[in-house]
């Protein structure tokens, strides 16, 4: 099964969208609501890093019986060091994004924390990919 | 014990989600980054902050909070209200600052 979600860049008023999507359909497919959490937890936080930093993106998730694939591509500004972005307390969020109580530099590690696997690539000045891999099954 | 109740005890406004008033709390989470609620909010607690825009309760539906509390009567945008209708999820405000409602909240779930 696969669908696929567009994020806007700078609109903070849809970023949730594809997680509340996501998590529906996986509550119909009667996964552990443990996992379901965490899939959640780790999509939502990829679609703010998108609304907050890239100009736009899109989110592609395909599933099937044993587990979930996410695939967060976005046109933006891309990551020049990303073993310092997955540090947790560094951001570039800008201090409008702060004030609305993100860019804490908690996104990315929550990402890992919350994916079986995670793998990102990025191109400074293109863009960035973002792919979660999470099993379905306990 | 039920979201009413503590609205009941702690004197709250009820401001939207009106259909969940009677979802039960577990327990409370205190905080104003969202990335850390994301990260450790439980479901059924009881969610205080002084963020009042809608990202607020994407969070709180996505991790099923029992009800939000906003602190120092701030005001709630206007889709914030309407999210929390939409999503059921109770959207309450207090006068008292975060660390007094904390507190009490803490003292009123722990009490036998």
């Amino acid at each position: 099964m696969e669908f696929s979600y567009e994020v806007e860049g700078g609109n903070f008023a849809k970023a949730g969208n594809a997680a509340s999507g996501v998590k529906k359909v996986l509550k119909q497919l009667n996964v552990d609501p443990k996992i379901i959490k965490r899939i959640v937890v780790a999509l939502y936080e990829g679609e703010v890093n998108v609304v907050a930093h890239a100009y736009k993106g899109n989110v592609l998730v395909d599933i099937d019986t044993n587990r979930i694939y996410i695939k967060i591509v976005d046109e933006g500004p891309g990551i020049p060091d990303i073993d310092l972005a997955m540090q947790v307390g560094y951001s570039t969020a800008s201090a409008m994004v702060r004030e609305m109580g993100f860019g804490a530099g908690m996104g990315l590690p929550n990402m890992k924390r919350n994916a079986d696997i995670i793998d990102i690539t990025s191109k400074v000045g293109e863009g960035t990919v973002v792919e979660l891999t999470t099993k379905l099954t306990s | 014990m039920k979201v009413s109740d503590i609205i009941e005890k702690l004197n709250l406004k009820v401001t939207g989600g009106d259909e969940g008033l009677q979802n039960e709390v577990t327990g409370g989470y205190t905080s104003d980054l969202l990335s850390d609620v994301m990260g450790n909010v439980d479901e059924g607690q009881v969610w205080i902050t002084l963020q009042t825009h809608r990202n607020v309760m994407a969070v709180a539906s996505l991790k099923e909070v029992a009800a939000v509390i906003i602190v120092k009567d701030l005001e709630a945008d206007e889709n914030t209200i309407s999210q929390s209708n939409d999503e059921g999820i109770p959207l309450l405000s207090s006068s008292m600052e975060a660390f007094e409602l904390s507190g009490e909240l803490y003292k009123l779930l722990n009490e036998r």
